[in-house]
C-alpha cells in the first residue's frame, strides 16, 4: 500500500486536491444558494447535461490545448514565459488577413486550408523568435518580454483588422467574413466541434513525439534540466532557446487560426480571449507533458462549462465559479501540498527496508 | 572520564528515502580529539548535523554532558556549548576579521553603537588564550583559506563552546597549513576542549586523534583508541575490504605531444589577470598533474581548454590544431573529454534519466539517432553496457541521476567521458567527494585510458591523488605555473606545499 502511494503520489495528490476543491466549492454553494442542491447538480453534472454542452467542453478545450503546448515547449527548456496569448492573437489576425488576401486565387479547399494554417504557424514562429532571440542574446527576462510582447501583438492585430480588414457592413467591429472554402468543418452535428479539435489532438501527439523522441526535443529538455550541463556537453544553448520559443509559437499560431476558421469564421476579438493564460495553467498542471496537458485542458474546460451552466440556471454568480476554479488549480499546483505525508511514508518504508533483517540492537 | 556527547540509536531518513543513519550509538569523551572517518555517504556528516541541530533525527536520543537534549536549530546547540566549523566556511567576506568574530555578540556603547575597541580587546584576549593567530583588521576575503578557517574556529570559541565539530577541515588546506591547524587543535585540547574531527585522510587521523570511530553505510563499525589502529586497519574497516594506496606504475609508451598550451592568458571581467603566460604540453600516454590550492586559476584553465571560456590570448593546440575559442562541440569532436570539477553543475542533469545523461555528447551521432529521431533501442543497449562496464550501481538506466549516490553519479560522468574514445582527457578533481571504492575505480579507468594512449591532464587540489597518478607535476600559483617536477617518484606533499603557497618559485 505505502509503495503504491509513493509510486503514484503525484496522481493521488492531484485527485485529493480536486476533491478538496470540490468540498470547498460545495460549501460555498451551500452558503450562497437558496436551492443549493440543484446548483451543485448544474455545476458538476451540468456539463454532461446534453450533447451540445459536452460539445462546448471540447470546443473550449481545443484552443487551450494548443496554448498549453505552446507554453510547455519553452517551459521544457526552462524558459518560463506567458507568450502564447499574444502569439495566438497576432497569428490569428495575420492569418485572417492572409486568408482574405489570397481568397482571389481560388485555391482548392484542402490546399487553401493547409496554406492558411501554415501561414499562421509561420507567423507564430516569427513572433516566438522575438522573445527567444532577445532572451538568448541579451539575457532579457522572458516573463517580462512575453508579457510586453502580448500588448504589442494585441495592438498590432487590432490595428490591422480595424483599419485594413474591417467589414463595414457588419454591425460591430470585425474583419470580413472568411470564404467558405477555408472553414474548418464541423465534425459532430449539433455542436461546434470542428476539424481544429482533431488538429489539436494530433498536435498533442506530435509535441510529445517531438519532445521525447527527437534530438532537438532532447536538447530542449537537457537545457531545461541543467543549462550548464547542456553547454558543457556541447549543446548550442543559444539555438535551443530560440528554437524552443519559435516551435511553441507554431502551436499557438495554428491554434489561433484554427479557432477563427472553425468557430467564428471572422476575426471578431476586440480584446485578448485569455486562452494563452489558460495555456500557462494547463502547462503547469500537466507538468509540461503534452498528453497530461490535454487532460488538464479538458478538466479546465469542464470546470468552465459547469460554471456557465450554473450561472445560467441558478442564483450562484459566475464570480464564485472563478473562485472555485482558482482554488482547485491552486491546490493542484502547490508542490509542497501533502509533502509531509509523503515524507512520513517514505521514512516508514525506508526504515522497514533497512531494519527488516536486523534484530533491534 | 566523563562523556561530552552521547548518542543513542540515532535514525535519520531524508525526504528522498535515503537512510543516512541506521541506529547509530556513539560516546564522545571529554577533552579528547575524536576522529570520525568513513567513505562519503557513510553518514558522518549527517550525524554531525544532528549533533549541531541542523537536522532532526527521526529516532534516537542525544545527551550532552549527561543531559538529554532536543535541538531544533543550531542556536540550541550553541547554547549547550557545541560549535561547528563547516567544510564550506560561513563568513561574511566583506567584513573584517573582528567584525566577523563578534557578529551577533558585538560589544555596544549606549546599547546601540558598536564599541570597536572593546570588540578588538575581546578578540585579542581569545587569540592570546588559544594561541590562534589571525590578522584582526583585514577583510576576510583577503585571507588565504587556512586563515579563514582559523577565523571560523575562533568564531566558535568566542561563543564559549567547549565541544568543537570540524567537518573535513583539511580538505582545502596545504600540508603546511594543516600542520598549523593541528597545532591549534592540540592547544585547544590541552585547554579542556573536546574536538570532533571528520576526515577521510587516514594519515591525519592517526596523527591527531585520540579516538577513532569508523562509519560505513550509516552504521558505526568500530570505535577504538587511535593507537590501537593502523592506517591500514582503518582503511579496511571503512571500505570493508583491502585497498591499495600504492602509486600507479608509470606509463610505458609515452608518445608525441597531443595537447600543447602556449602563452595562454586570461583576464576576467573584473580586469583581474587570472592566468599568466601558461605554457605546457601533454604527450600521449602520460598524465600531467596540475597541483595547486583551489582558486589559483585552475577552473579557468580547464574551462578554456574545453571551450567553456574564451581565452584573452594565447594558443592551445590539440594535434597541432588551435582550439582556442572554438565551440565546445568542435573541441569534443577533436577527441577532448572533460571530467568537470563540479559534477552536479556541469557533469549531469540530475533530474534526467541516467541514459539521457550518458548520451549528452553523442545523441546526434550515427546510431544514437537518425535524421533527428532518437534511436532508443540502441541508446538503451549502449547505456546498459556502460552501466555494467563502469560498475554504476543503479536500479535501471531509466532512473533519474539524483537517485544515485555521489560516487555513482561521478561514475556516470566518467563513463560518458571515457567512452567517447577520447585522445585528450581533462580531468578536474575527478574523485572529489566520492568514496574510496569508487575513487579506486575512477583512478583505474583514467590509468587504462592513459595506457591506451590518451594524453591526460589531471587538475586536483588533493595532493595524494596528484602524487599517485601523475607522470609529471606542474604547480600553479596565482595563475602561473611556478614549478615543474619532471620526476614524481619519491616526491612528497611537503615538497610541493611551498610552491603551492607561493613561498618558493621554481626555475
Amino acid at each position: 500500500m505505502e509503495k503504491f502511494i509513493l509510486k503514484y503520489f503525484n496522481l493521488i495528490r492531484t485527485i485529493i486536491a480536486i476533491l478538496i476543491g470540490f468540498v470547498i466549492s460545495i460549501s460555498l454553494i451551500l452558503l450562497v444558494s437558496k436551492d443549493s442542491f440543484a446548483a451543485l447538480g448544474y455545476l458538476f453534472l451540468g456539463p454532461f447535461g446534453s450533447i451540445s454542452r459536452m460539445g462546448n467542453i471540447i470546443e473550449l478545450a481545443t484552443p487551450i490545448i494548443f496554448c498549453g503546448i505552446a507554453i510547455a515547449i519553452p517551459f521544457q527548456a526552462s524558459q518560463f514565459n506567458v507568450g502564447a496569448e499574444g502569439t495566438f492573437f497576432i497569428s490569428a489576425a495575420f492569418g485572417t488577413a492572409f486568408a482574405l488576401i489570397i481568397q482571389s486565387l481560388n485555391l482548392p479547399r484542402f490546399i487553401y486550408v493547409v496554406v492558411v494554417l501554415a501561414f499562421a504557424g509561420l507567423m507564430g514562429a516569427l513572433w516566438g523568435f522575438i522573445p527567444g532571440f532577445l532572451k538568448a542574446k541579451y539575457r532579457a527576462n522572458m516573463v517580462v518580454l512575453t508579457l510586453m510582447l502580448n500588448y504589442i501583438a494585441y495592438f498590432i492585430s487590432i490595428y490591422l483588422i480595424n483599419y485594413h480588414f474591417r467589414d463595414k457592413s457588419a454591425g460591430f467591429l470585425t474583419s470580413y467574413r472568411l470564404p467558405d472554402s477555408v472553414f474548418l468543418k464541423q465534425i459532430i452535428p449539433n455542436t461546434r466541434i470542428h476539424i481544429g479539435f482533431l488538429i489539436a489532438i494530433a498536435a498533442v501527439f506530435i509535441a510529445y513525439y517531438f519532445l521525447y523522441h527527437t534530438t532537438l526535443g532532447y536538447e530542449i529538455r537537457m537545457v531545461g534540466f541543467n543549462f550548464h550541463f547542456a553547454k558543457y556537453s556541447g549543446i548550442d544553448v543559444f539555438k535551443v532557446i530560440v528554437l524552443s520559443s519559435m516551435i511553441g509559437g507554431i502551436f499557438a499560431g495554428i491554434g489561433g487560426m484554427s479557432e477563427v476558421m472553425g468557430i467564428h469564421r471572422r476575426f471578431l476579438w476586440q480584446s485578448l480571449p485569455g486562452y494563452g493564460w489558460d495555456g500557462v495553467v494547463v502547462a503547469i498542471i500537466g507538468r509540461n507533458n503534452p498528453i497530461l496537458i490535454m487532460f488538464a485542458a479538458f478538466f479546465l474546460a469542464y470546470l468552465r462549462i459547469g460554471g456557465q451552466v450554473l450561472n445560467l440556471l441558478s442564483d450562484v454568480p459566475y464570480e464564485l465559479v472563478s473562485v472555485i476554479e482558482a482554488i482547485i488549480i491552486l491546490l493542484i499546483t502547490a508542490e509542497a501540498f501533502l509533502e509531509n505525508i509523503k515524507y512520513r511514508i517514505t521514512v516508514k518504508e525506508a526504515e522497514k527496508e533497512v531494519f527488516k533483517n536486523e534484530s533491534p540492537s | 572520564m566523563a562523556t561530552a556527547i552521547s548518542l543513542k540509536d540515532i535514525v535519520k531518513v531524508y525526504p528522498n528515502g535515503v537512510v543516512a543513519n541506521k541506529k547509530v550509538s556513539l560516546d564522545i569523551e571529554e577533552k579528547t580529539i575524536h576522529a570520525i572517518v568513513g567513505e562519503n555517504g557513510a553518514g558522518k556528516s549527517t550525524l554531525m548535523k544532528i549533533i549541531f541541530g541542523i537536522e532532526e533525527p527521526q529516532e534516537g536520543e542525544i545527551y550532552v554532558k549527561g543531559k538529554k537534549v532536543n535541538f531544533k536549530t543550531p542556536l540550541d546547540a550553541i547554547k549547550q556549548g557545541i560549535g561547528m566549523v563547516h567544510q564550506h566556511l560561513m563568513l561574511a567576506e566583506d567584513l573584517t576579521v573582528v567584525e566577523n568574530l563578534t557578529l551577533g555578540i558585538e560589544p555596544r556603547k549606549y546599547k546601540i553603537f558598536l564599541d570597536k575597541k572593546r570588540a578588538n580587546d575581546l578578540v585579542k584576549g581569545y587569540v592570546e588564550k588559544y594561541k590562534i593567530d589571525v590578522p584582526l583588521d583585514k577583510k576576510v576575503k583577503e585571507l588565504p583559506i587556512g586563515v579563514k578557517q582559523r577565523v571560523e574556529i575562533l568564531k566558535a570559541l568566542l561563543r564559549d563552546v567547549d565541544i568543537l565539530i570540524l567537518d573535513e577541515p583539511t580538505a582545502v588546506l596545504t600540508p603546511q597549513e594543516t600542520e598549523v591547524l593541528f597545532k591549534s587543535l592540540k592547544e585547544l585540547k590541552s585547554q579542556g576542549k573536546t574536538i570532533i574531527f571528520i576526515s577521510h585522510k587516514l594519515k591525519e587521523v592517526k596523527e591527531i586523534a585520540d579516538k577513532v570511530t569508523v562509519m560505513r553505510d550509516g552504521k558505526v563499525i568500530a570505535t577504538d583508541d587511535a593507537a590501537n589502529l593502523t592506517e591500514h586497519d582503518i582503511a579496511r574497516l571503512m571500505v570493508g575490504r583491502e585497498v591499495s594506496f600504492e602509486r600507479l606504475e608509470e606509463g610505458k609508451n609515452i608518445g608525441n605531444v597531443v595537447l600543447k598550451v602556449e602563452n595562454l592568458n586570461y583576464i576576467n571581467r573584473e580586469k583581474v589577470q587570472v592566468l599568466k603566460n601558461i605554457n605546457f604540453e601533454v604527450r600521449a600516454g602520460e598524465i600531467v598533474g596540475i597541483a595547486g590550492v583551489e582558486g589559483n586559476g585552475q577552473t579557468e584553465l580547464v574551462e578554456i581548454l574545453t571551450g567553456l571560456k574564451e581565452a584573452s590570448n594565447g594558443t592551445v593546440y590539440v594535434f597541432g590544431k588551435n582550439i582556442v575559442n572554438k565551440s565546445v562541440r568542435e573541441i569534443r569532436e577533436m577527441g577532448v573529454a572533460h571530467i568537470p570539477e563540479d559534477r552536479m553543475k556541469n557533469g549531469v542533469a540530475d533530474k534526467a534519466k541516467i541514459k539521457e545523461n550518458l548520451i549528452s555528447d553523442r545523441y546526434y551521432k550515427k546510431g544514437f539517432s537518425k535524421k533527428g529521431i532518437l534511436n532508443y533501442p540502441y541508446i538503451d543497449s549502449t547505456s546498459n553496457e556502460l552501466v555494467k562496464k563502469f560498475n554504476i550501481l543503479a536500479p535501471t538506466i531509466d532512473a533519474p541521476v539524483n537517485a544515485l549516490s555521489g560516487g555513482n553519479i561521478q561514475k556516470v560522468v566518467v563513463a560518458r567521458e571515457l567512452s567517447s574514445n577520447p585522445k585528450v582527457i581533462i580531468a578536474s578533481q575527478p574523485v572529489r567527494g566520492i568514496d574510496v571504492g569508487s575513487e579506486e575505480l575512477v583512478h583505474n579507468f583514467i590509468k587504462d585510458a592513459r595506457d591506451s594512449g590518451c594524453a591526460v591532464l589531471l587538475v586536483s587540489a588533493d595532493l595524494d591523488e596528484i602524487l599517485k597518478l601523475s607522470t609529471r607535476i606542474l604547480v600553479i600559483y596565482n595563475g602561473e605555473i611556478v614549478k615543474t617536477f619532471n620526476k614524481v617518484e619519491g616526491l612528497k606533499g611537503e615538497d610541493l606545499g611551498p610552491y603551492m603557497l607561493g613561498v618558493k618559485r621554481g626555475e
